[in-house]
């Protein structure tokens, strides 16, 4: 960093700050070298890109969430919200089918009902959380109940399923791909690019981690406290819907069990990835590592057969504990 | 217990040799300090002097790198975590590690409740507590939430706590920088009331005149090098401070240069009420440094949030420049030019987990913007001039701000307050708890300031600065104006006369 030149230059803590910093990479790369050594599959390119497709729809909410986070926010709506996204996109374009026709028209319509209904669900838990004065978490575990409890009613405790005609003109938007690259991960890879530079290079970013640090100091040093929250859980319910919409063509359904734990799962990757609970520091790399390795973890588990794959949440636990251990020991 | 005079009693609590060392820093070199019962023991220096780190070793919350520390006459070595309170050793930190949620009672038996089969005896806590009260002579309600009290009274609340463990020694750091004259009076004697029973008690202040009235020997650390121990008779305030820093202190507050007569009129304030603030109406003209005394809660603070738009303004009128306005949001009266520096720098100044540079912009982030971006080379000149303005002295610039002394803190956010070059400056206890040194630096750049055409608000509960910088001083009381002092009128007993209720000017409304 070029500071002042009365100021010394050297970190005196170097080594210790670095291992905070590469800490997560660290443990992806032994993650890697860990799948190589149990199955040469595991480097395979299909193999590769199948763990990064389906981790990038947790991959784009963790992103959302890595700002409400920082902000000193907690969102626990973004898996239910997922699934009643998932199931109004599927009616909307069902709905659509006669007057449009089987075709992209359907799609991309569907496609901007997402994106809207989730910017619509987190101006809904930002508003409550900021004007209604209540706290984050008990907004967020509200509409979880909410937002669960509408996809069943929706689905009558059943499927909602989009036509089938429907379904495969949007497949290829999960299962194909530019250059070899699934979609997913091309978007993901976009909106990690985008939130790492919000994050770190305007002021938005700088705004949420001021408001996580100290609530009281951003709001002495001019900032719209109230609005910066808010901007982070709209932030959020917008790429809730970016994730359903390539989640959707996956299956082409939802019911009431979409996106189960997704907020934890989203949630665990942000706090792997290096950002602090409590708010005030968060870093967009850092959380798509932290997905990388919750993804990695279960497809490793896959593809031994010396650990049953079903202790795959029991190795993330694991994980996560750990995680946040070693950014304590830190924190001196 | 009753020490006679002049008889030395053997130490109650001593180091001998102490040293300590952070990493490869070195904070203390082979100091020797020792305390006997019944005695008040002061500790100063200017901020980085090893004050707070000495403390720390005497408590047992820091071991040193070498040296030893005695008690009752054996070499012992404290335990960590302040668990050395069993052996009476107490330590009532600066920032008050109360927890806000709970009682008054809950507070003073806090970690070590009384149970009976294994159930919390609340009846006879608070009873406990009502008595450990009287004994202090202080009317605090043990059924009382700690958040609701005032700083004065938590600190009380420590202090009863503190006697209800047996305190034999008492740590105190900095006890007065938050209180106002009265409060620090109720202090002081709750301080001889301790003494007087055999409790001996280290304390750190800056008040150079409070060490004087309170202490019976003063221990003087400089870089963290022991300079002198001398008994309190032998000193002047001149004396000790030119101990703490090294050199004649001639000049602590420059020269003050009135505003002309015919200096325009740049804040204007009519009939203000809000939160705290029950009618005042003033003017501050350009170029001024208009003092703002009274006592703590007398409503100083709250005037200047009502004025910013940081809280709610009821009714009254304020004008800048002559033109009505209307502030909501600080951000509207960062804009006009009039920019308010908060005097909790810890709680509401500074994001302590950040490096200088965000702290420094947070402010102005706006004018370090390219095309949306942030531009950090921007902001590190910005943080290169303010550096070298205000003489911010920090190890790197990436450092925690929670990591730097009370002076550069406070200097950086003068610094951070100065990036929206405002023309009018409100500067809340500008120099609570920072070394005399410090003081002396910041009271220079305040008077450079009006001299530049700039205008300031001073509000400070230190009477010398109030009268050795101001030309005006307004003296609050229960959130109204009580007195308006000009040149000579501006002593301290004339403050107090108008801060206390005794003398007040008339209730017909004069407009300063």
């Amino acid at each position: 960093m070029s500071a002042a030149s009365d100021i010394s230059e050297k970190p005196k803590r170097g080594f210790r700050l670095e291992l905070k910093t590469v800490g997560p990479l660290l443990a992806l790369l032994l993650l890697v070298l860990l799948g190589i050594s149990l199955n040469e599959n595991f480097l395979s390119y299909s193999n590769l890109t199948n763990v990064l497709a389906r981790s990038s729809f947790i991959g784009i909410i963790a992103i959302g969430a890595t700002f409400v986070i920082t902000a000193g926010g907690i969102d626990l709506s973004v898996g239910s919200m997922a699934a009643v996204i998932a199931g109004l996109m599927i009616m909307v374009m069902n709905w659509l089918i006669p007057t449009m026709g089987i075709g992209w028209g359907v799609v991309l319509a569907g496609m901007l009902a997402g994106i809207l209904l989730g910017g619509v669900a987190g101006t809904f838990n930002g508003l409550m959380i900021t004007r209604g004065r209540i706290e984050a978490f008990i907004v967020t575990l509200g509409t979880m109940g909410i937002f669960r409890s509408l996809v069943t009613f929706l689905a009558n405790g059943g499927t909602l399923s989009l036509n089938f005609d429907v379904a495969d003109v949007y497949r290829p938007v999960y299962y194909d791909g530019l250059l070899g690259v699934p979609y997913p991960i091309i978007v993901f890879a976009l909106v990690a690019i985008g939130g790492e530079i919000l994050m770190r290079r305007t002021a938005f970013g700088r705004h949420c981690a001021a408001i996580g640090s100290n609530e009281q100091v951003a709001r002495y040093s001019s900032i719209n406290v109230d609005n910066v929250r808010l901007l982070t859980y709209i932030l959020q319910g917008l790429l809730v819907g970016v994730a359903v919409l390539l989640y959707v063509p996956r299956l082409g359904s939802a019911s009431s069990t979409t996106g189960v734990l997704w907020e934890l799962e989203a949630i665990a990757g942000v706090i792997i990835g290096g950002t602090t609970l409590k708010g005030g520091y968060g870093r967009i790399w850092g959380t798509v590592v932290g997905v990388v390795i919750l993804g990695l973890i279960g497809n490793i588990l896959n593809l031994q057969s010396l650990i049953s794959p079903y202790l795959n949440g029991a190795f993330q636990g694991v994980i996560i504990i750990l995680a946040v251990l070693l950014q304590r020991g830190k924190r001196t | 217990m009753i020490i006679a005079q002049g008889t030395p009693a053997p130490a109650i609590l001593s180091a001998n040799r102490i040293s300590k060392s952070f990493g490869e820093i070195p904070v203390l070199f082979s100091i020797d300090f020792d305390i006997r019962p019944g005695e008040v023991h002061a500790i100063i220096g200017e901020n980085g002097a090893g004050k707070s780190t000495l403390i720390k070793i005497l408590s047992g919350i820091e071991q040193p790198t070498s040296g030893s520390i005695g008690f009752d006459g054996q070499t012992v070595v404290l335990p960590p975590n302040g668990a050395a309170e069993s052996m009476g050793i107490v330590l009532i930190h600066q920032e008050q590690n109360l927890a806000e949620h709970l009682t008054v009672a809950d507070s003073i038996f806090l970690g070590r409740e009384l149970k009976k089969f294994g159930f919390l005896e609340v009846g006879e806590m608070r009873k406990r507590a009502r008595a450990v009260m009287e004994t202090l002579h202080v009317r605090i309600d043990p059924d009382a939430r700690i958040n609701t009290l005032s700083v004065a009274d938590k600190q009380m609340v420590e202090i009863a706590k503190a006697i209800s463990r047996d305190a034999r020694v008492l740590i105190m750091d900095e006890p007065t920088a938050v209180l106002s004259v009265g409060e620090t009076e109720t202090l002081f004697e709750q301080i001889r009331r301790l003494t007087a029973r055999g409790v001996a008690v280290i304390f750190i202040s800056h008040k150079l005149d409070e060490i004087m009235e309170l202490a019976d020997r003063v221990t003087v650390l400089r870089d963290g090098q022991w300079i002198a121990t001398v008994g309190t008779e032998a000193l002047t305030p001149d004396s000790i401070a030119q101990m703490m820093v090294g050199r004649e202190l001639s000049n602590l507050y420059p020269p003050k240069h009135e505003p002309d007569v015919d200096a325009p009129v740049v804040l204007g304030v009519r009939n203000l009420v809000a939160t705290g603030v029950k009618d005042i109406s003033f003017d501050l003209r350009k170029g001024e440094i208009l003092g703002f005394a009274g006592l703590i809660g007398s409503g100083r603070t709250a005037v200047a949030e009502a004025i910013v738009g940081l809280s709610h303004r009821d009714s009254g009128e304020i004008t800048l420049d002559g033109k009505p306005v209307n502030f909501t949001r600080v951000a509207q009266s960062v804009e006009a030019g009039l920019a308010y520096m908060t005097k909790d720098r810890k709680g509401k100044g500074l994001l302590l987990n950040m490096g200088l540079r965000p702290n420094l912009t947070l402010l102005t982030l706006k004018r370090h913007l390219k095309a949306g971006f942030l531009d950090t080379a921007s902001e590190s000149r910005a943080l290169e001039r303010a550096v070298r303005r205000f003489d911010i002295r920090a190890r790197d610039a990436t450092v925690a701000v929670g990591r730097l002394s009370g002076g550069n803190q406070q200097k950086l956010m003068l610094g951070k307050t100065m990036e929206s070059e405002p023309d009018i400056i409100i500067m809340d206890e500008p120099t609570r708890g920072i070394d005399v040194g410090t003081k002396q630096q910041i009271y220079h750049i305040i008077a450079a300031l009006a001299a530049e055409g700039k205008s300031i608000i001073v509000i400070s509960s230190e009477m010398q600065e109030v009268i050795g910088l101001c030309h005006r001083v307004v003296v609050m009381r229960e959130g109204r104006l009580a007195g308006l002092l000009e040149g000579a009128e501006i002593t301290e007993a004339e403050i107090m006369r108008y801060a206390a209720g005794i003398k007040q000017s008339g209730h017909d409304e004069r407009s300063v």
